[in-house]
């Protein structure tokens, strides 16, 4: 019962929150990458990060010990970013050039442009396969978490993460301007993402310049 | 390259790989970001919460 106890956040109340404290800037690497490949901005995602943070501070008493932080972290995050993009919908213009920056992966790596293409992609599909793919594709989540994450069924989630894969080698092929999901999204998320894919690809599939 | 079963078409194995390159391209855009030093600002947005939810502990 004593095996692990140096971590253990169940002492006096100053040192749990600077436990507290330690792990949640363990975590800030994850909640910026999940706060940019969602909203696929490169400044306000780290806002959204920070502001994660805080709402994060305020409430670490309805935190579990034990339970997955980092799980209960992006819970925050994507609440943060929906109800908050809600209110920015408009605000902000899409900018194609900031969209091809999202990343920062070393110029050594293979194919620069087509990691640009994946992630100009990933914002073109429905917000409901994006978070799945995120969440499994990229973070590593398992379903399970990813459900809980998302707050909806196991199954839900494999198959936006199936429709998800399928819509982003579709855009990516060419065939197919915009991937449908079988449920319309909100009305106006859908033209969003259409007058995006107008300014992002003006004749899709073949953005490679060099 | 695996034989056990019916013989992959070429159609078939060109969508695996590009489902394998696409699932890894997604892992490194994320895998970049989480790579990335850290911005003083969080460092910062963390001290500052300390302070401004126990003012009665000095910062030191």
């Amino acid at each position: 019962m004593t095996g692990r106890s140096a971590m253990d956040r169940t002492t006096h109340s100053s040192g749990s929150d600077d436990t507290f404290k330690a792990e949640l800037l363990s975590l800030v690497p994850y909640l910026r990458a999940f706060a940019r490949s969602l909203s696929g901005r490169h400044e306000g995602a780290d806002d959204l990060a920070q502001e994660t943070l805080v709402k994060a501070w305020q409430s670490r008493s309805s935190y579990l010990p034990g339970t997955n932080l980092k799980a209960w972290l992006f819970t925050i995050l994507r609440n943060q970013f929906y109800s908050e993009r809600r209110r920015a919908w408009r605000q902000e213009p899409w900018d194609s050039e900031k969209a091809a920056n999202l990343h920062s992966y070393s110029e050594s790596q293979t194919s620069a442009a087509e990691l640009s293409d994946i992630a100009r992609a990933l914002q073109a599909l429905p917000n409901e396969q994006r978070e799945a793919l995120i969440l499994v594709g990229a973070g590593g989540f398992a379903y399970e978490e990813a459900a809980k994450i998302i707050n909806c069924a196991v199954g839900t989630v494999k198959s936006r993460v199936a429709r998800g894969r399928r819509a982003l080698m579709a855009i990516l092929d060419g065939d197919e301007q915009l991937p449908m999901s079988d449920r319309p999204p909100e009305g106006e998320a859908a033209r969003e993402i259409l007058s995006q894919l107008d300014r992002l690809a003006p004749h899709h599939g073949g953005d490679k310049r060099r | 390259m695996s034989k056990d079963k019916a013989p992959i078409t070429d159609k078939a194995r060109y969508a695996r790989l590009r489902r394998e390159a696409i699932g890894q391209g997604l892992r490194r855009l994320y895998d970049g970001v989480v790579h990335e030093p850290v911005p003083d600002e969080f460092m910062d947005l963390l001290k500052k919460i300390d302070e401004s939810t126990d003012p009665e502990r000095s910062p030191s």
